[in-house]
């Protein structure tokens, strides 16, 4: 009972303070809300970044070219070997008539080509398409692959595949660096709004601690007026980010540049963001005036 | 039975000034004790003491039943809750009105509303408040402020009460009149006063126990004393 009239008690006062120096929060509100957007859209990036290098992981496959004359059972017994190899994931196997069919249908001019040949002189080889289980060793792979009696060839990509995958990470690494400093730069800032609102009520804390108020029932109040600071100041960056985001899918008409890079659909991951933006927000808030008051509560 | 017990105390600032050498008391129950000296007697860092405003340097502070030299910050609100403070300067809160200011002791240790309504129009009813109870401070004489302050010292009804120089701002009728207000509270409440001041006609006309601190050092400790030099 007692703890939430105290808690009443420290939310009513929270919000009288917002109010009484709204100047004060009103500049800090503003500051949160740039400092969040920023956060956001950073967000928004290291997630789609996120999304689609895994997207590009998930499609890389190693193309297993079998040697001309290889017979059933070579095949056979290839398949066993790539079955032994722990990074194989899947794989799936297409004949050469598979391929004859399958790129007859796709262009006229392979049509009157391809048929011109039979069986025994078709240039096309029998292919495994291998999935690997961690990309990273997608190298390493191949080459056990390569060393496969009867297989001819191994393709995977090389060079640009690795090129893209470490471009993305170090995007990553980058924006990880800004969210961290921008929300640094936000917990400071509230630290200072907490401080100015503090002196100006440093003679009523004085006086709390005279007539025996606990440091917690002093701290309280400042606390949950940092939390709303923060709680205001996302309102502005969620609906940035959300209708910003959805008008930015829209356009693109949901991937950037190619087809290789896929955006996020907005559905979920636009609510997702908003909320890690507004705990974002509050966490700042809360940390910001906790450490402001803390100074103000040694005697 | 002592609430006050004070043993081989040593107070050294940090910028090396010594203020109380090797203090000894004990203070009853009930008793109204006043605190004299000169300026830089020590009489306001031993107030501080008792409120752990300051910690001794050595020996023990027993504030009914608290050591407060070995009281840890976060805990100070304990000690602080069984005493009332009064200081020169009223320290209220402008902003409230006088029912505010003395509830506002109440207010932040989580008391019940009603608790708080009948408690706080009982205190300004004993320092004889109760027809100015929607005041603003701004608009109340020294002496009535002084004697909201009293209200909200003694609201929690603390078995002790501390006064810094609580006259030191007030002529001598209304310095008077805040001594009648104290002295009515020692004896209905029962509450013990410790009082520091150096005001030579108060303690004379008082008649009460007296401490007398010359340079931090305990000079007399006297029932029915007076302000000797």
């Amino acid at each position: 009972m007692k703890v939430f009239r105290m808690l009443g008690r420290s939310i009513r006062d929270a919000f009288k303070s917002v109010i009484r120096n709204f100047s004060l929060s009103l500049a800090s509100i503003s500051c949160i809300t740039i400092t969040l957007i920023i956060v956001a859209v950073a967000i928004v990036a290291t997630y789609n970044v996120q999304n689609f290098t895994k997207e590009i992981e998930r499609d890389m496959t190693i193309v297993v070219f079998l040697e001309q004359d290889a017979k059933e059972d070579d095949i056979k017994d290839v398949e066993k070997e790539l079955k032994s190899i722990s990074n194989v994931d899947k794989y799936t196997f297409q004949s050469k008539v598979e391929i004859k069919e399958k790129m007859q249908q796709e262009s006229e001019v392979f049509n009157t080509v391809l048929s011109n040949w039979d069986e025994e002189e078709s240039p096309l080889k029998d292919t495994f398409q291998v999935k690997v289980k961690e990309v990273e060793q997608i190298s390493k792979t191949a080459e056990k692959i390569e060393k496969i009696d009867k297989v001819s060839v191994v393709r995977y990509g090389e060079g640009m595949v690795d090129k893209m995958v470490k471009a993305f990470t170090s995007v990553e690494k980058v924006t990880y660096g800004i969210v961290i400093a921008l929300i640094l730069v936000t917990v400071f800032l509230i630290v200072n709004t907490i401080k100015l609102t503090i002196s100006a009520r440093r003679k009523e804390i004085g006086i709390m601690r005279l007539v025996g108020a606990s440091n917690l029932t002093i701290k309280t109040p400042f606390i949950i007026e940092g939390m709303i600071l923060g709680l205001f100041g996302s309102i502005v960056p969620v609906i940035v980010t959300t209708y910003g985001y959805l008008a930015f899918y829209k356009h693109f008409d949901g991937y950037l540049y190619s087809r290789l890079i896929q955006l996020i659909k907005p559905e979920p991951f636009i609510y997702q963001a908003s909320l890690i933006v507004i705990i974002i927000g509050i966490l700042v808030g809360m940390i910001g005036s906790a450490s402001a008051v803390k100074r103000y509560l040694k005697i | 039975m002592d609430l006050i017990r004070i043993k081989n105390v040593e107070k050294k600032y940090k910028n090396g000034v010594t203020a109380i050498y090797d203090l000894n008391l004990a203070i009853e129950k009930g008793s109204f004790v006043f605190v004299i000296g000169g300026s830089g007697s020590g009489k306001s860092t031993l107030i501080k003491m008792l409120y752990r405003e300051e910690k001794p340097t050595k020996g023990q502070v027993i504030v009914g039943g608290l050591d407060v030299a070995k009281l840890k910050n976060k805990k100070v609100y304990k000690l602080r809750r069984k005493l009332g403070i009064v200081f020169q300067d009223y320290r209220l809160l402008p902003k409230l009105t006088v029912y505010e200011n003395v509830a506002f002791a109440l207010e932040c240790i989580g008391e019940r509303k009603d608790v708080i309504r009948q408690k706080v129009l009982k205190a300004l009813e004993d320092v004889g408040l109760k027809n100015k109870v929607h005041e603003y401070p701004d608009n109340l004489s020294g002496g009535e402020q002084q004697r909201v302050a009293i209200a909200r010292a003694i609201v929690n009804d603390p078995k002790l009460l501390l006064c810094d120089e609580p006259t030191g701002n007030l002529d001598p009728d209304m310095s008077m009149e805040i001594m009648k207000v104290l002295e009515s509270i020692n004896k209905l409440r029962g509450t013990t006063i410790i009082m520091a001041t150096h005001d030579k006609e108060i303690v004379n006309k008082m008649k009460k126990q007296v401490i007398t601190l010359k340079d931090g050092h305990l000079v007399k400790f006297k029932q029915k004393g007076t302000y000797a030099e």
